[in-house]
Protein backbone atom coordinates (compact mmCIF):
# COMPACT_ATOMS: atom_id res chain seq x y z
CA UNK A 1 0.00 0.00 0.00
CA UNK A 2 1.46 3.66 -0.97
CA UNK A 3 -0.09 5.03 2.06
CA UNK A 4 2.16 2.95 4.19
CA UNK A 5 5.23 4.14 2.66
CA UNK A 6 4.51 7.57 3.00
CA UNK A 7 3.53 7.16 6.70
CA UNK A 8 6.89 5.99 7.06
CA UNK A 9 8.62 9.16 5.83
CA UNK A 10 6.32 11.19 7.88
CA UNK A 11 8.08 9.27 11.05
CA UNK A 12 5.84 8.78 14.06
CA UNK A 13 7.57 10.10 17.37
CA UNK A 14 9.64 7.82 19.07
CA UNK A 15 7.42 7.75 22.34
CA UNK A 16 4.88 5.97 20.02
CA UNK A 17 6.25 3.67 18.10
CA UNK A 18 7.81 2.64 21.76
CA UNK A 19 4.57 2.77 23.03
CA UNK A 20 2.94 0.31 20.56
CA UNK A 21 5.57 -1.83 21.17
CA UNK A 22 4.57 -1.93 25.11
CA UNK A 23 1.19 -2.64 23.71
CA UNK A 24 1.68 -5.32 21.35
CA UNK A 25 4.29 -6.96 24.37
CA UNK A 26 0.87 -6.52 26.44
CA UNK A 27 -1.07 -8.41 24.06
CA UNK A 28 1.15 -11.19 23.26
CA UNK A 29 1.26 -11.63 27.45
CA UNK A 30 -2.66 -11.33 28.15
CA UNK A 31 -2.65 -14.13 24.99
CA UNK A 32 -0.25 -16.31 26.98
CA UNK A 33 -2.56 -16.02 30.24
CA UNK A 34 -5.78 -16.60 28.74
CA UNK A 35 -4.07 -19.74 27.05
CA UNK A 36 -3.04 -21.32 30.05
CA UNK A 37 1.04 -21.47 29.22
CA UNK A 38 1.53 -19.48 32.32
CA UNK A 39 1.09 -22.72 34.68
CA UNK A 40 3.56 -24.75 34.26
CA UNK A 41 2.03 -27.95 35.39
CA UNK A 42 -0.36 -27.61 32.55
CA UNK A 43 2.28 -27.12 30.21
CA UNK A 44 4.20 -30.06 31.66
CA UNK A 45 1.19 -31.86 31.12
CA UNK A 46 0.89 -31.20 27.30
CA UNK A 47 4.40 -32.94 27.65
CA UNK A 48 3.88 -35.48 29.27
CA UNK A 49 2.95 -37.41 26.37
CA UNK A 50 3.51 -41.02 27.92
CA UNK A 51 1.75 -40.36 30.83
CA UNK A 52 -1.57 -38.07 31.52
CA UNK A 53 -1.07 -36.26 28.58
CA UNK A 54 -3.63 -32.93 28.18
CA UNK A 55 -3.65 -31.94 24.47
CA UNK A 56 -4.90 -28.81 25.03
CA UNK A 57 -1.70 -26.67 24.97
CA UNK A 58 -1.58 -28.03 21.14
CA UNK A 59 -5.01 -25.28 20.45
CA UNK A 60 -2.10 -22.15 21.64
CA UNK A 61 -0.07 -23.40 18.58
CA UNK A 62 -3.16 -24.00 16.19
CA UNK A 63 -4.78 -20.44 17.46
CA UNK A 64 -1.55 -18.65 17.08
CA UNK A 65 -0.29 -19.76 13.80
CA UNK A 66 -3.81 -19.98 12.19
CA UNK A 67 -4.17 -16.15 13.09
CA UNK A 68 -0.28 -15.77 11.70
CA UNK A 69 0.28 -17.28 8.70
CA UNK A 70 -2.12 -15.90 6.75
CA UNK A 71 -1.91 -11.87 8.25
CA UNK A 72 2.48 -12.63 8.45
CA UNK A 73 2.08 -13.59 4.43
CA UNK A 74 0.42 -10.38 3.69
CA UNK A 75 2.30 -8.34 5.68
CA UNK A 76 5.09 -9.73 4.07
CA UNK A 77 3.92 -8.32 0.43
CA UNK A 78 4.79 -4.57 1.02
CA UNK A 79 7.57 -3.14 0.89
CA UNK A 80 8.39 -2.20 4.36
CA UNK A 81 6.60 -2.21 7.78
CA UNK A 82 5.07 0.87 9.08
CA UNK A 83 8.09 1.72 11.41
CA UNK A 84 11.30 0.42 10.38
CA UNK A 85 13.03 1.14 7.05
CA UNK A 86 12.86 -2.13 6.24
CA UNK A 87 12.32 -5.58 6.99
CA UNK A 88 14.78 -7.83 9.05
CA UNK A 89 16.92 -10.34 7.12
CA UNK A 90 16.08 -13.97 8.83
CA UNK A 91 18.87 -16.35 9.17
CA UNK A 92 18.64 -19.28 6.79
CA UNK A 93 21.36 -21.57 8.01
CA UNK A 94 20.14 -25.33 9.38
CA UNK A 95 23.17 -26.24 11.05
CA UNK A 96 24.00 -28.44 14.32
CA UNK A 97 23.86 -25.21 16.35
CA UNK A 98 20.24 -24.87 15.70
CA UNK A 99 19.45 -28.24 16.36
CA UNK A 100 21.90 -28.44 20.00
CA UNK A 101 20.26 -25.55 20.65
CA UNK A 102 16.87 -26.45 20.46
CA UNK A 103 17.42 -29.64 22.32
CA UNK A 104 18.96 -27.75 25.38
CA UNK A 105 16.22 -25.36 25.40
CA UNK A 106 13.85 -28.11 24.74
CA UNK A 107 15.44 -30.19 28.01
CA UNK A 108 15.03 -27.05 30.31
CA UNK A 109 11.49 -26.40 29.07
CA UNK A 110 10.34 -29.99 30.07
CA UNK A 111 12.36 -30.02 33.58
CA UNK A 112 10.55 -26.14 34.88
CA UNK A 113 7.33 -25.99 32.54
CA UNK A 114 8.36 -22.77 31.62
CA UNK A 115 9.98 -20.98 28.41
CA UNK A 116 10.90 -17.57 27.72
CA UNK A 117 7.79 -15.75 27.06
CA UNK A 118 5.36 -17.04 30.14
CA UNK A 119 8.45 -16.64 32.08
CA UNK A 120 9.01 -13.18 31.47
CA UNK A 121 5.30 -12.69 31.87
CA UNK A 122 5.24 -14.19 35.62
CA UNK A 123 8.01 -12.70 37.04
CA UNK A 124 6.12 -9.71 38.60
CA UNK A 125 4.38 -10.43 41.65
CA UNK A 126 5.28 -14.01 41.56
CA UNK A 127 7.17 -16.03 44.11
CA UNK A 128 10.95 -16.36 44.37
CA UNK A 129 11.53 -19.61 42.06
CA UNK A 130 10.00 -17.51 38.99
CA UNK A 131 12.72 -15.06 39.71
CA UNK A 132 15.04 -17.43 39.80
CA UNK A 133 14.82 -18.95 37.18
CA UNK A 134 14.48 -16.11 34.63
CA UNK A 135 17.86 -14.69 36.25
CA UNK A 136 19.30 -18.13 35.63
CA UNK A 137 18.30 -17.50 31.73
CA UNK A 138 19.30 -14.30 31.54
CA UNK A 139 23.04 -16.33 32.71
CA UNK A 140 22.45 -18.74 30.21
CA UNK A 141 21.97 -16.13 27.34
CA UNK A 142 25.38 -14.04 28.56
CA UNK A 143 27.17 -17.38 28.45
CA UNK A 144 25.36 -18.47 24.93
CA UNK A 145 27.07 -14.72 23.88
CA UNK A 146 30.43 -15.27 25.30
CA UNK A 147 30.21 -19.13 24.37
CA UNK A 148 28.98 -18.90 20.65
CA UNK A 149 29.44 -15.96 19.32
CA UNK A 150 30.13 -16.97 15.31
CA UNK A 151 29.14 -13.62 13.92
CA UNK A 152 25.66 -11.99 14.75
CA UNK A 153 23.43 -15.44 14.39
CA UNK A 154 24.10 -15.50 18.51
CA UNK A 155 24.91 -11.97 19.26
CA UNK A 156 21.37 -10.78 17.08
CA UNK A 157 18.09 -11.36 17.95
CA UNK A 158 17.53 -13.06 14.21
CA UNK A 159 14.76 -15.36 16.62
CA UNK A 160 14.01 -17.88 13.42
CA UNK B 1 -14.18 -26.08 27.36
CA UNK B 2 -10.60 -26.84 27.48
CA UNK B 3 -9.51 -26.21 24.23
CA UNK B 4 -11.28 -22.88 24.25
CA UNK B 5 -8.91 -21.09 26.44
CA UNK B 6 -6.03 -22.00 24.26
CA UNK B 7 -7.15 -21.32 21.14
CA UNK B 8 -8.56 -17.87 21.89
CA UNK B 9 -5.22 -17.27 23.83
CA UNK B 10 -2.73 -18.34 20.87
CA UNK B 11 -5.05 -16.52 18.81
CA UNK B 12 -4.14 -12.79 20.43
CA UNK B 13 -0.33 -14.15 20.54
CA UNK B 14 -0.59 -14.30 16.30
CA UNK B 15 -2.63 -11.10 16.81
CA UNK B 16 0.12 -9.68 18.40
CA UNK B 17 3.18 -11.40 16.69
CA UNK B 18 1.21 -9.63 13.52
CA UNK B 19 1.05 -6.51 14.75
CA UNK B 20 4.91 -6.21 15.75
CA UNK B 21 5.62 -7.59 12.43
CA UNK B 22 3.61 -5.12 10.72
CA UNK B 23 4.91 -2.08 12.72
CA UNK B 24 8.78 -3.54 13.11
CA UNK B 25 9.18 -5.70 10.26
CA UNK B 26 10.61 -8.36 12.72
CA UNK B 27 9.80 -11.67 14.34
CA UNK B 28 8.08 -11.56 17.82
CA UNK B 29 10.72 -13.64 19.56
CA UNK B 30 10.55 -13.32 22.90
CA UNK B 31 13.95 -15.15 23.63
CA UNK B 32 15.68 -12.78 21.32
CA UNK B 33 14.53 -9.60 22.79
CA UNK B 34 15.21 -10.87 26.11
CA UNK B 35 18.66 -10.97 25.19
CA UNK B 36 18.75 -7.75 23.63
CA UNK B 37 18.07 -5.82 26.62
CA UNK B 38 20.38 -7.72 29.00
CA UNK B 39 22.35 -5.09 30.66
CA UNK B 40 25.69 -6.41 29.73
CA UNK B 41 27.93 -4.49 27.47
CA UNK B 42 28.42 -5.71 23.59
CA UNK B 43 31.31 -7.15 22.99
CA UNK B 44 33.84 -5.39 20.05
CA UNK B 45 31.96 -4.78 16.76
CA UNK B 46 28.44 -5.62 17.98
CA UNK B 47 25.81 -2.79 17.71
CA UNK B 48 24.14 -1.71 21.40
CA UNK B 49 21.57 -3.02 21.84
CA UNK B 50 19.95 -0.86 24.91
CA UNK B 51 20.73 2.80 22.49
CA UNK B 52 19.65 1.76 19.47
CA UNK B 53 15.89 1.99 17.96
CA UNK B 54 16.07 -1.81 18.16
CA UNK B 55 16.98 -2.42 21.47
CA UNK B 56 14.17 0.36 22.58
CA UNK B 57 11.66 -1.61 20.73
CA UNK B 58 12.60 -4.77 22.09
CA UNK B 59 12.65 -3.14 25.80
CA UNK B 60 9.48 -1.64 25.28
CA UNK B 61 8.13 -4.96 24.24
CA UNK B 62 9.16 -6.94 27.25
CA UNK B 63 7.89 -4.06 29.68
CA UNK B 64 4.82 -4.60 28.11
CA UNK B 65 4.93 -7.93 28.66
CA UNK B 66 5.94 -7.69 32.60
CA UNK B 67 3.42 -4.88 33.23
CA UNK B 68 0.43 -7.09 31.61
CA UNK B 69 1.68 -10.14 33.64
CA UNK B 70 1.76 -7.86 36.81
CA UNK B 71 -1.87 -7.03 35.93
CA UNK B 72 -2.94 -10.33 35.05
CA UNK B 73 -1.56 -12.04 38.01
CA UNK B 74 -3.97 -9.26 40.13
CA UNK B 75 -7.16 -9.58 38.26
CA UNK B 76 -6.74 -13.71 37.71
CA UNK B 77 -4.49 -15.29 39.91
CA UNK B 78 -5.31 -18.77 39.30
CA UNK B 79 -4.19 -18.45 35.89
CA UNK B 80 -0.23 -18.74 37.57
CA UNK B 81 0.32 -21.78 38.52
CA UNK B 82 3.37 -22.98 41.49
CA UNK B 83 6.42 -24.20 39.90
CA UNK B 84 6.74 -28.13 39.30
CA UNK B 85 10.20 -28.86 40.64
CA UNK B 86 12.51 -27.53 43.18
CA UNK B 87 14.71 -24.54 43.17
CA UNK B 88 17.93 -26.26 42.68
CA UNK B 89 16.36 -27.94 39.04
CA UNK B 90 14.46 -24.72 38.11
CA UNK B 91 17.64 -22.96 37.99
CA UNK B 92 18.98 -25.51 36.05
CA UNK B 93 16.64 -25.22 33.71
CA UNK B 94 16.88 -21.72 33.38
CA UNK B 95 20.55 -21.85 32.56
CA UNK B 96 19.42 -24.65 29.40
CA UNK B 97 16.51 -22.30 28.73
CA UNK B 98 18.72 -19.01 28.17
CA UNK B 99 21.93 -21.21 26.37
CA UNK B 100 19.52 -23.45 24.39
CA UNK B 101 17.79 -20.56 23.01
CA UNK B 102 20.47 -18.51 22.11
CA UNK B 103 22.04 -21.07 21.02
CA UNK B 104 19.35 -22.37 18.29
CA UNK B 105 18.01 -18.60 17.87
CA UNK B 106 14.72 -18.87 19.04
CA UNK B 107 12.01 -20.17 21.24
CA UNK B 108 8.35 -21.23 21.06
CA UNK B 109 7.47 -17.69 20.17
CA UNK B 110 10.50 -17.05 17.60
CA UNK B 111 10.71 -20.45 16.03
CA UNK B 112 7.19 -22.26 17.13
CA UNK B 113 4.87 -19.40 16.56
CA UNK B 114 6.30 -16.74 13.85
CA UNK B 115 8.76 -19.13 12.21
CA UNK B 116 6.43 -21.78 11.43
CA UNK B 117 4.12 -19.66 10.38
CA UNK B 118 6.44 -18.69 7.70
CA UNK B 119 6.81 -21.92 6.85
CA UNK B 120 10.81 -21.57 7.39
CA UNK B 121 12.80 -25.29 7.73
CA UNK B 122 15.10 -24.28 10.39
CA UNK B 123 12.08 -23.01 12.54
CA UNK B 124 9.95 -26.36 12.22
CA UNK B 125 13.33 -28.27 12.69
CA UNK B 126 13.80 -26.64 15.70
CA UNK B 127 10.70 -26.52 16.88
CA UNK B 128 10.05 -30.23 16.13
CA UNK B 129 13.50 -30.95 18.40
CA UNK B 130 12.55 -28.71 21.59
CA UNK B 131 9.55 -30.16 21.35
CA UNK B 132 10.72 -33.88 21.36
CA UNK B 133 13.82 -33.46 23.79
CA UNK B 134 11.22 -31.31 26.55
CA UNK B 135 9.01 -34.69 25.91
CA UNK B 136 11.81 -36.93 27.04
CA UNK B 137 12.42 -34.61 29.55
CA UNK B 138 9.32 -34.65 31.18
CA UNK B 139 9.42 -38.05 30.60
CA UNK B 140 12.66 -38.39 32.59
CA UNK B 141 11.66 -36.22 35.56
CA UNK B 142 9.13 -38.46 35.88
CA UNK B 143 10.83 -41.79 36.08
CA UNK B 144 13.41 -40.27 38.12
CA UNK B 145 10.90 -38.61 40.78
CA UNK B 146 13.35 -35.56 40.88
CA UNK B 147 10.56 -32.94 40.03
Amino acid sequence: MESAIETHAVSPSRAVSLALAFTTGALFAVGLVISGMTDPAKVRGFLDVTGAWDPSLAFVMIGAIGVHAPLAYLIAKRRAPVLAPSFSPLAKVVDRRLVVGAAIFGAGWGIAGYCPGPAIVSLVGGPLVGLAFVAAMAVGMVLARRFGARGESVASDTCS
Amino acid sequence: MSFLYPLVGGALVGLSASAFLLLYGRPSGISGMVAAVLPVPPRAGEPSTITDDRGAGSLSFVLGLLAAGAVARLVWPQAFGAAVAPIGLVVVAGLLVGFGTRLGGGCTSGHGVCGISRFSKRSILATATFMAVAMVAVLLVGLLGVA
